[in-house]
């Protein structure tokens, strides 16, 4: 089945009854090429890429409860190239030219939009650092442009620019930023691997991974053993139950992260903007709604919600920086399980054990990595070697302390970031 | 959420700072070699469930406790003066 208007305008004509499922729903085969442990956005264009890039079609994805269930369909969507750090910046950059043609390759509408982002400032010493940034990005072959007070005013006129702690004295502007719609982005993924013959397989844990003579060989889940010289470990804030399966720890510490939505309302927020200071940023959703977060809430947790003190500084912020915000009424909030690292970036590596590989510390900034996280996965998986793009993202670069990237510069430990 | 300080009381969240896994009560020696300390420093059992977690009562008596705290639940067992269970570890 191929989206087009034309097929849009024929099913709504005549009753939409002529769409199909989007996807199969496949027992587990004994044996694949590779398995992916995880069908969150990063384990699915993993496996699309596997399949579109490398030819890998006899291939699984396992997932413990349904696609997309993970912080995939949680997140607040905002997609941006704005990293400083080398590492950082040529992947993130490589991601978002594969968002720019994401639609037209899956044929899906993830409703990617680049309606911009502006990161705020509230000091000169601040300013430095967002014209520093904004060069690296422009080096890194990205778009930035500095904003002074009144091209922000000219933006973002309802504002509080005279706020007594944190004036604003201008803003970061990244026109090719903006936002997507989280969970088409997992289903277009989805539907793209499926067509290629990848084994969607939903709830089915995996309980064990299978090792021998430290090479991997397959998995025990709860609808029986599969069989595998290739498994990926893509679990994100379950990493390091899913490492331990391996006998492995991570560096990584899991934690919750809030995001908070109100009714939906006219149109008020054409583009997405951070208030890094009061630890709160904020977007308008195509429905209406204002979707906004902050921080996490600064304790491991493995539980999908949040505390409410982290509510409260989030709204205080958001109060703080855009006081109309105040009219509108709160609809829901809910939160996710983070795969924080110590340095604040991710790992893409193999392990110490052959065939078996890892993806993982995300922190809270996974989603706009997953076009480039699959993409660089699947090359690893594929070839052995690392995407130039992602060569970076070591799992030693804690043990030997070369190659961090601290790109917050709060330092190279946990609960830094 | 609420932490009992043994000096304080039940306190409010807020009044506390998380530092992370009990792991600072058992510093390796400083030439315990290079795995020891990438464990010590980052590696992370991070489970889902029971574990000893560093928090100091900054808003409070300035206390660090070792707190005995559910990470899906957020139920928390045991709070204990981190010094406390430094000397019967015999690594104070
Ligand atoms: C509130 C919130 C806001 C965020 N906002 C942004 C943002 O604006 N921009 C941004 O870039 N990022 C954002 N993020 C981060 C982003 O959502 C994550 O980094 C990213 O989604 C993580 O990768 P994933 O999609 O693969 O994870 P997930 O969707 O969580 O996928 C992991 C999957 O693994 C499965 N799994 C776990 N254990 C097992 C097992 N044993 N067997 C089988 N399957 C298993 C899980 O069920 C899950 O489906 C946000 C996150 C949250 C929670
Ligand atoms: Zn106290």
């Amino acid at each position: 089945m191929r989206f087009s208007a034309l097929k849009i305008l024929k099913e709504g004509l005549t009753g939409n009854r002529g769409w199909a499922p989007h996807w199969r729903d496949p027992a587990p085969k004994p044996e694949y090429d590779a398995l992916i442990i995880g069908g969150g956005g990063h384990g699915l264009s993993t496996a699309y890429y596997l399949a579109s890039q490398h030819g890998m079609s006899n291939i699984a994805v396992l997932e413990k409860g349904y696609l997309g269930g993970g912080n995939i369909g949680r997140n607040t969507t905002i997609v941006r190239a704005n990293y400083g750090l080398p590492g950082n910046s040529e992947f993130y950059s490589h991601s978002l030219k594969l968002w720019e043609r994401l639609e037209e390759e899956l044929n899906y509408n993830v409703m990617h939009s680049q309606r911009g982002i502006v990161n705020l400032f509230h000091s000169d010493g601040a300013r430095d650092a967002a014209a520093r940034r904004g060069n690296a990005m422009i080096n890194q072959g990205d778009d930035a442009i500095l904003l002074d007070r009144a091209g922000v005013r000219r933006m973002l006129p309802f504002l509080d620019f005279d706020n007594a702690r944190f004036p604003i004295y201008g803003g970061l502007y990244h026109p090719r930023g903006g936002t997507a719609r989280h969970d088409a982005v997992a289903w277009g993924y989805a539907r793209g691997a499926d067509q290629r013959g990848v084994d969607l397989i939903q709830n089915c844990e995996v309980t064990g991974i299978d090792i021998e003579n430290g090479a991997v060989t397959g998995v025990q889940t709860t609808r029986g053993p599969i069989r595998a010289k290739k498994v990926a470990m893509i679990t994100a804030g379950r990493s390091g139950q899913v490492a331990a399966m391996a006998g492995m720890r991570l560096p990584i510490e899991s934690h919750v992260l809030q995001a908070f939505v109100t009714e939906g309302l006219k149109p008020v927020l054409d583009t997405v903007v951070t208030f890094g200071m009061g630890h709160f940023y904020i977007s308008q959703s195509d429905k209406g709604g204002l979707v906004f977060g902050g921080d996490i809430d600064m304790y491991a947790s493995y539980a999908q919600r949040g505390n409410l003190p982290t509510a409260e500084h989030v709204i205080e912020a958001g109060m703080a920086l855009m006081p109309m915000i105040g009219r509108a009424k709160l609809l829901r909030s809910w939160g996710g399980i983070m795969d924080m690292s110590p340095d604040g970036s991710p790992i893409i590596d193999r392990t110490h054990i052959d065939g078996l590989f890892l993806n993982t510390g995300w922190c809270y900034g996974g989603f706009k990595a997953v076009p480039a996280s699959g993409h660089c996965m699947a090359h690893l998986m594929a070839t052995g070697r690392p995407h130039e793009a992602a060569a970076r993202f070591r799992l030693d670069r804690f043990e030997t302390g070369q190659g961090l990237m601290d790109e917050e510069a709060t330092g190279s430990q946990h609960n830094l970031h | 959420m609420r932490l009992t300080c043994p000096l304080c009381g039940a306190r409010d969240r807020r009044e506390f700072t998380y530092q992370g896994e009990a792991v600072a009560l058992s510093r390796p020696d400083p030439d315990a070699g290079p795995e020891a300390w990438n464990t010590y420093l980052h590696l992370r059992e991070n489970p889902a469930g029971w574990r000893d977690e560093l928090w100091y009562h900054e808003q409070g008596c300035a206390a660090w406790l070792v707190v005995t705290r559910h990470t899906t639940t957020h139920e928390v067992r045991k709070v204990q003066l981190a010094r406390d269970v430094a000397k019967a570890e015999g690594t104070a």
